[in-house]
């Protein structure tokens, strides 16, 4: 009996809760370690990079007002989410040539690190909120507050486990977020797409482009409505393009390159606070 | 009068519950007919300026290597005051030198404690010298005595007590962190606050075991140089603090010099972009405070009087020389009349003219270029279609005075309602619903301040949360605390001053 011939998956993107191709049409070709094909990626154009972050404003509103412990209960969602499919994870790295037990390491540090942000929710304005004994008959008090819409630019490495580790501390701080994914793995990541639509995670808070940086990170970087780039390119060069299109809006950088994505280190709520304003509110005391 | 002050007293508001007001309520301020202000001028006769103050580097005062010097003017009277030296790059290095020197072989090795202890003792003598201090702040800058006396100086020496205290206690203040100091810092700051900012940028830097080279405004250096000798008559370890005077071109120099590791700047957003954009790809830390177009809302169920008064005190403060001012008014429709009317009736008793003088409201404009600006602005405002009201009073003939301004009748996209002015200019604007009050205040690049009136709590909190600025004042305005942390959303900056928050600029985890 002939074997079955199976049904391959064509990779779109993950705009506003939806799965769009790019509307550019164009594709590039995802090869293994050994240079053989997996399937074709689609590559985004500046148009998809616009429309993504019109997306991500657009939910911005609705995700940062939800309660704290909504916010949490969604990111615990996408670990079960995550758990629940797996083996389609470990199957997707597996093709890209890792090894079984490396793919294992990846999907299983990713899951724990939502779930480890997923708690922050919560807390962080308890830990991090003050009330400031000023001297005047004032009460006063400052709590953090997200930053806006967040461009994500996920390194080559580790696609899933990168991907995941940078945009669970950006959501869970109530940000919308427009990630880039990795240029040459970027698979396993458009089916985290399908995940987070599975998880109650609001269309749009989380946005997935594919396709070469070098056409979508000067879109990203320079556009008005970003507020924030929270970049894992550690070039000198791309570094410099982020920093010098961030300044036509004063955008906050965050350029993170850490040598272990596996160590807890990446797991502090630091990393939450780069991505939140701290708002101060006062008002007099008196009768 | 009686009888209208009763019915005036038991006003219905929309849910037919008599609304306590005062009993004057409805009476026009009129302060003039009843009595006449005589000139109060503080005495400024044991302050001494000297002819021409040089840069202190290594805790001298040294002059300028290229010899040049630039001249800073009184504004209320368009005289000269002084010179002071103009800074090149290489002054800059030296300066940067001694603060990397004093970061290496001092400061850095001292423990906290001992620190904090010299950062007390500035505190102190910034008190021991806040008369002297005042004065000079009027004079080179233009404001009024009474704020600089009553709010400038005394904040200055607050902002180095709250942080002299910090400086042995940072490891409690970040959990599961242990901070270290980043080195030198390159510290610009504006002309509206001159010590004051000053004193934003240095107390949090020392604190945490930086050494500093600051450039103050080339229009109000003076301050900053009184500063230098309380550093050095504080017996500060030489280089700690570094003053290199100058302008834009000092600056720049300072904030492009590779053995910096951190700018901390506060001005014009335009400004802020050009160095967020110069240092990029450095690794250089940022902090930006940078321009505002504030909101303040006042809903219809607002004690109005008291709104009059937070009105004034947003825009009209320090001439609108203010990054957080009050400068757009949005008014909900109901009482929008009535307020601008007793806005108007406000405006006629307040003062404006001589800086020295302890019944001046209004100060002068802090310098000619700014003078232009604003007088550009009105010009651009009429213009646009706009109604302009400026209050009656006199302004003295010398000297850059402007009087307090109201625009009516704009529209959000007007760029007297987007861009910021800086001067005393409010606009004004209505609004129905508080969502649409939100979108108005929402609606320009900014994000530094707001305010808004009203007698409900909740209404408060859900104003607060849903406008995205650093700063809420809720039935105030214009209130400043060392402890509490001050800096904007969006373009209005990066990175927060004042209180634990503002630890974090100086610190690497």
């Amino acid at each position: 009996m002939a074997d079955r011939i199976e049904v391959l998956k064509t990779y779109k993107t993950y705009v506003g809760g939806k799965f769009p191709r790019s509307e550019s049409d164009r594709t590039y070709q995802i090869k293994d370690g050994k240079g053989k094909h997996i399937a074709n990626a689609c590559r985004c154009s500046r148009k998809d990079v616009r429309d993504a972050v019109v997306t991500a404003r657009s939910a911005f509103g609705g995700w940062s007002s939800r309660s704290a412990y909504n916010r949490g209960q969604v990111l615990y969602r996408i670990a079960e989410m995550l758990e629940g499919r797996k083996d389609q994870f470990l199957r997707e790295l597996q093709l890209a040539g890792i090894k079984e037990k490396d793919a294992k390491h990846e999907v299983h540090t990713a899951i724990d690190r939502v779930i480890y942000f997923a708690g922050w929710t919560d807390k962080i304005s308890q830990v991090f909120g003050t009330v400031n004994p000023v001297a005047s008959a004032h009460f006063n008090f400052s709590s953090p507050d997200a930053t806006g819409v967040v461009g994500i630019i996920a390194p080559e490495e580790y696609p899933l486990l990168s991907a995941i580790s940078m945009i669970a501390p950006v959501i869970a701080g109530g940000n919308s977020c427009i990630l880039l994914a990795s240029e040459t793995n970027p698979l396993p990541v458009v089916s985290f797409g399908e995940v987070l639509h599975a998880s109650d995670v609001p269309a749009g808070v989380v946005n997935i482009l594919t396709g070469y940086r070098s056409e979508t990170a000067e879109t990203i970087s320079s556009h008005k409505d970003v507020n924030a780039l929270f970049s894992s390119i550690s070039d000198n060069k791309f570094r410099k393009l982020i920093d010098e299109n961030a300044s036509i809006n004063v955008k906050r950088t965050e350029h993170y390159t850490p040598d272990d994505w596996y160590s807890d280190d990446h797991e502090n709520p630091y990393l939450v606070l780069k991505f939140m304003e701290t708002k101060t509110t006062w008002h007099p005391v008196g009768f | 009068m009686s009888d209208s002050n009763t019915k005036e007293s038991l006003e219905k508001i929309s849910n037919g519950s008599p609304k306590p007001t005062s009993p004057n309520a409805d009476l026009k301020l009129d302060f003039a007919s009843f009595w006449e202000y005589s000139p109060a001028p503080e005495s400024s006769e044991h302050v001494k300026i000297d002819d021409r103050y040089n840069h202190f580097i290594n805790g001298e005062f040294v002059e300028p290597v290229k010899g040049r010097y630039m001249k800073s003017v009184n504004p209320a009277t368009e005289e000269i005051i002084c010179e002071f030296a103009e800074g090149t790059s290489e002054d800059v290095d030296k300066a940067v030198k001694a603060a990397r020197k004093a970061y290496e072989k001092t400061w850095s090795k001292l423990t906290g404690k001992e620190r904090g202890k010299y950062i007390f003792r500035i505190a102190r003598m910034i008190q021991e010298r806040a008369r002297e201090l005042a004065i000079i702040e009027s004079i080179d800058g233009g404001k009024p005595i009474r704020e600089s006396r009553d709010v400038d100086v005394p904040l200055a020496a607050a902002h180095f007590f709250y942080y002299a205290g910090w400086a042995d206690k940072l490891n409690y203040a970040f959990p599961g962190r242990k901070p270290k100091s980043l080195g030198v810092c390159g510290q610009i700051i504006p002309w509206n606050f001159p010590l004051l900012m000053l004193a934003w940028k240095i107390a949090p830097a020392l604190a945490t075991g930086n050494t500093v080279v600051l450039k103050p405004a080339e229009s109000t250096p003076v301050t900053a140089l009184k500063f230098a000798e309380i550093c050095r008559d504080a017996g500060l370890p030489a280089g700690v603090v570094n003053i290199v005077t100058g302008a834009g071109a000092t600056g720049s120099e300072i904030v492009n010099h590779p053995d910096v590791n951190k700018i901390a700047f506060t001005g014009s957003t335009k400004v802020g972009k050009i160095i967020q954009k110069s240092i990029a790809g450095t690794g250089k830390k940022l902090t930006l405070e940078l321009g505002g177009k504030g909101p303040n809302i006042v809903f219809e169920d607002a004690p109005i009087d008291q709104a009059v008064e937070g009105i004034v005190n947003a825009i009209f403060f320090n001439q609108g020389h203010v990054c957080c001012a009050g400068s757009r008014l949005l008014v909900q429709e109901g009482v929008a009349e009535k307020l601008v009317q007793k806005l108007k009736d406000r405006m006629e008793t307040l003062i404006v003219g001589d800086p020295l003088d302890k019944n001046t409201d209004i100060g002068a404009i802090n310098s000619k270029a700014q003078f232009e600006r604003i007088q550009s602005y009105l010009e651009i405002g009429v213009n646009e279609g706009a109604e302009m009201y400026q209050c009656s009073s006199k302004i003295p003939e010398n000297g850059y005075f402007c009087k307090p301004t109201l625009f009516t009748n704009v529209s959000q996209s007007n760029r007297i309602v987007q861009e910021e002015i800086f001067g005393p200019v409010l606009t004004i604007q209505t609004f129905r619903t508080p969502e649409e009050a939100i979108e108005k205040a929402n609606n320009t690049p900014y994000g530094l301040a707001s305010g808004v009136w009203t007698d409900k709590g909740s209404k408060i909190f859900k104003t607060g949360q849903s406008i995205r600025s650093g700063v809420m004042w809720s039935n105030t305005y214009n209130k400043f605390d060392p402890t509490s942390p001050f800096g904007g959303y969006k373009e209005s900056g990066i990175g927060r001053e004042g209180g634990l928050h503002g630890l974090y600029p100086y610190l690497t985890f």
